[in-house]
């Protein structure tokens, strides 16, 4: 996929040109394989239901097993203006439904998000269940209940001279593939808009979609609503295709045929859905018709769903790009460089000394309270894990500008001590000042929109992105704030997101690997990758957690020399076990010990403290 | 006005049917607890069971005989499927394990349509269970009363089995950290396997003692496989006990509610299930961090 991407970066209209052409070719060619005109419209509309339910699904990474409630409610209110309220406007009435289905959307959005995974998919299938009832019983009355409301007038569009009826199966294929081709539009301005971007990194790595600043639940929100749109729409044309709304829109059958034919052809593709249609269709067609096999055609389809979640993994279009790649891998010069060849990595260090990597924070960030010395602040911090005291009342404030260390032996408590500053977890007892603002309890997306972010102890990416998109996601979070609403806009249209990217990129020396998927680099470039991700939010403080764990020698000169560029106008807190290269770059150092301070002072005081020889050697100073 | 004998005999209806939605969820909870993997097969497993069940029964006309090769047929085939497919799963992300037990369902359902066609069938209970027995002021089926009783003793054969055997022990073990049993020397892919056959069979004889309140049909178990995913929401992923409350309060609010009327059942127990949600995300007895 990150092949297409890149196609679809220097050639912008090439798949929109390629699918306005198969679509005008489709009704000419099809036909002979076996396809029916009315084959051909269901599999567009399936199609475009797959295109909302793949951002979803294969972009956000939330499986919903309920998309049949939206469909059948956009379909339903559709068919009531049309038909029970005589309501004149074809277009307007689409237009009614499918908002009303995003609202619905929202709403139901608003209860299944409050979990992820299992839950969310449970939870989904439960509600979904509920329309099915409620069409059914309550609201039978408007929505004809198991009658289904008949009588949906075919489209037609006034043309101030004359108005087309599209009143044959023929026509209704052109009303329905122009709006399979607005949908796809969108779908594909979605998916590469910033709001894209964030949807592909909360499906990779939620926490760290978070961390890095970005509001994930309304992000999430946004896509559930993105996809219950879509259904809705879906769901009206359904019923103007057929003339008949019928109720089983709403059954569960209908969410897991969705869900079915999107893994076949491939989720995260957005085409994935058309395939799946095309191939579910066309073979339940098959099946029924030409060989007569009844009901079994179900059961063929079943195993044949089986067999490809079991064996091709990535669906007929992820299989089909894995193919491209593999035939076009051996020509590309950036996957020849991948793994094996160890290519010289360039020094940070110039002659001169470490070049200063400067990233200006953008201006929408909300200045200090106190523009005075002391940039954090933390009283009395303390958290207990039931009887287990992790960190008790540590003290602790930092001044603008400094580069600290902070070493403990093992289970002395920093990593806790770091999740309470970062605000991944609530302390127990005390607060914490940060630019002069308490963000006790403020939480880590927030904190980190004020500009104190972490790299984490163990690499937290984005997996399945490229380098380049991974510091992309960490820089909108800090160029457009926690959640903004901008789905159709271009990532490139975003100021300034550009260079804060290759400025990132430059400063980790990774920008000979940028286009690269985080799979392919090497364990010291994703331990650098990990410190880009938390730079390229251009925090004002930023806390590195033990950033040289696991590195060979080399390449922890090379991150010693790195982590001494960023400390250039920026302050920053660093834990490791590396004592060399603490006492070789902090200007002081505290240690903890036992959840406690021991003792703070310069590297020289701290070498000589009889205390913390102590604690690292067992008492064999003291002797 | 409320007929306080009909609300009595709905809550008796509630009481059976929660026992009887206990009992599934608590299959798939503890296979879920143990494993990680949502099997959104088991309502075909529920399903699969009656069928199993009604064919030993029209075989052998003994229903005690069915019962045990319902649910032996039932835990065979969940072993099969944990051996065969499931394995392969727990490495995959949690969506593939979805998308491959939804597709096994269907397939189950679709082959014993296939096989059995899409026609309902009855199963008679018992011959000594037939008829209705006087209890106090009002009448109430034999067979209903009956299936309280094995139901509820099921759920204490699957109480002691967890909570008062070696086996149990390590499962529970298993179901708070599975990386950790492992790592203690025992096999736990045969934990795994034992497991997942015994959540599997959990549901199966659910199936064909349920059999004959409402008749089979290879559809059945698609409306349980819902109700059973409200009943883990409210009671907590992983956690017996909560399978149990959550089962007996969604059958009683079932029940309930269709005294009133049928259609707004799903209605209600979608609110119960969004005021725990809002007010115990984690479920009435769930604990955090079981996602």
């Amino acid at each position: 996929m990150n092949a297409t991407i890149g196609m679809l970066k220097q050639r912008p209209f090439l798949v929109e040109a390629l699918m306005a052409a198969g679509l005008i070719a489709a009704p000419f060619v099809l036909p002979y394989l076996g396809f029916t005109p009315s084959t051909l419209n269901r599999i567009l509309v399936w199609g475009l239901f797959g295109i909302g339910f793949d951002i979803l699904f294969g972009f956000t990474g939330l499986l919903s097993f309920g998309q049949s409630a939206f469909f059948g409610s956009g379909g339903m209110v559709v068919a009531y203006l049309l038909t029970v309220l005589n309501f004149p406007h074809v277009l307007a009435a689409m237009a009614i439904g499918t908002i009303a289905a995003a609202a619905i959307g929202f709403l139901v959005g608003l209860i299944a998000l409050r979990r992820t995974g299992i839950y969310f998919a449970m939870i989904t299938v439960a509600i979904a269940e509920v329309f099915f009832f409620v069409e059914f019983n309550p609201l039978s009355d408007y929505t004809g209940g198991e009658n289904g409301l008949p009588g949906v007038p075919t489209p037609d569009l006034f043309l101030g001279f004359t108005t087309i009826h599209f009143n044959t199966d023929q026509l209704l294929y052109a009303f329905l593939a122009f709006w399979f081709f607005i949908g796809m539009v969108i779908g594909l301005r979605i998916v590469r808009s910033p709001v894209g971007a964030v949807l592909s990194a909360i499906r990779d790595n939620p926490l760290r979609a978070a961390a890095v600043g970005h509001n994930i639940h309304s992000y999430k929100l946004t896509a559930f609503v993105i996809a219950a749109a879509y259904a809705g729409f879906a769901g009206g044309l359904l019923g103007l295709m057929q003339g008949f709304m019928p109720p089983d829109a709403f059954m569960f059958d209908t969410s897991g045929q969705l869900v079915m034919q999107t893994a076949i052809g491939g989720a995260g593709t957005l085409f994935g859905p058309l395939v799946g249609a095309t191939v579910w269709l066309y073979l339940s067609d098959f099946l029924q018709n030409v060989l007569h096999l009844g009901a079994a055609w179900k059961l063929i389809l079943g195993i044949v769903f089986v067999l490809l979640v079991c064996f091709l993994r990535r669906g007929i279009v992820g299989g089909l790009a894995d193919l491209a790649r593999l035939a076009a891998g051996k020509a590309k010069p950036g996957e020849a460089a991948g793994r094996g060849t160890v290519a010289p990595a360039p020094s940070i260090a110039t002659e001169d000394g470490p070049a200063i990597i400067q990233l200006t924070p953008s201006p929408r960030r909300p200045k200090p309270i106190d523009g005075g010395e002391t940039i954090l602040k933390a009283e009395g911090l303390t958290k207990r894990f039931g009887g287990l005291v992790a960190n008790d009342g540590i003290n602790f404030s930092v001044r603008r500008g400094e580069l600290r260390g902070v070493i403990g032996p093992n289970g002395a408590g920093k990593s806790t001590f770091f999740k309470m500053l970062t605000c991944e977890m609530a302390p127990s007892e005390g607060r914490i000042l940060f630019e002069g603002r308490d963000i006790t309890g403020l939480g880590v997306t927030r904190v980190c929109q004020l500009g104190l972010t972490k790299s984490y102890q163990v690499n937290q990416l984005f997996t399945r992105l490229t380098v380049r998109e991974n510091v992309t996601v960490a820089a909108l979070a800090e160029k457009r704030g926690a959640f903004r609403l901008d789905p159709l806009r271009s990532l490139a249209s975003v100021e300034g997101l550009a260079q804060r990217v290759e400025e990132t990129l430059r400063a980790v020396n990774l920008s000979g690997r940028a286009d690269l998927p985080v799979s392919e680099l090497a364990y010291g470039e994703k331990r650098r990758l990990e410190i880009g991700l938390a730079l390229a939010a251009a925090p004002s403080l930023l806390l590195l957690d033990e950033p040289l764990a696991g590195m060979s020698p080399r390449e922890r000169v090379e991150t010693v020399k790195l982590l001494k560029a960023i400390s250039k106008g920026r302050t920053m807190i660093v834990i490791d076990h590396d004592m060399d290269a603490i006492f070789e770059l902090a200007e002081r150092i505290t240690v903890l010990q036992e959840g406690r301070v021991l003792v703070e002072g310069a590297p020289e005081e701290i070498k000589g403290d009889v205390a913390v020889q102590e604690a690292y050697l067992g008492g064999v100073a003291a002797e | 006005m409320i007929n306080w004998a009909n609300f009595v005999s709905q809550c008796f209806n509630g009481l059976v049917l929660g026992a009887l939605l206990a009992l599934i969820s608590s299959g798939l909870t503890i296979i879920y607890g143990t494993l990680g993997v949502l099997n959104l097969a088991h309502g075909a497993m529920f399903m699969l069971g009656g069928y199993a069940g009604w064919v030993a029964y029209s075989l052998t006309g003994s229903f005690f005989l069915a019962i045990v090769a319902g649910s032996l047929f039932v835990m065979l085939v969940g072993v099969v499927m944990e051996r065969a497919v499931i394995r392969h799963f727990y490495s995959r992300p949690p969506e593939d394990q979805l998308l491959v037990t939804f597709g096994l369902g269907i397939v189950f359902v679709e082959g014993v349509r296939f096989f059995f066609g899409s026609l309902s069938k009855a199963v008679p209970p018992p011959p000594m269970l037939v008829g209705i027995t006087p209890i106090g002021f009002m009448f109430y089926p034999t067979y209903r009363l009956a299936l309280l009783g094995i139901v509820a003793a099921a759920l204490i054969a699957l109480y002691v089995a967890l909570y008062r055997t070696r086996i149990g022990m390590i499962v529970r073990a298993g179901i708070e950290d599975s990386v950790m049993v492992g790592s203690l020397g025992i096999d736990v892919y045969k934990v795994f396997m034992l497991v997942f056959g015994i959540g599997a069979m959990a549901a199966g004889f659910a199936g064909i003692v349920n059999a004959p309140v409402v008749s089979l049909a290879p559809d059945v178990g698609e409306s349980i496989l819902v109700q059973t995913f409200v009943v883990v929401v409210i009671g907590g992923v992983g956690s017996f006990p909560g399978a149990v409350l959550g089962g007996l309060i969604a059958g009683e609010i079932i029940s309930i509610t269709s005294m009133f009327n049928p259609g707004y059942a799903y209605v209600m127990l979608f609110v119960a299930m969004t005021l725990v949600l809002v007010i115990r995300p984690y479920g009435l007895l769930g604990a955090a961090g079981r996602e």
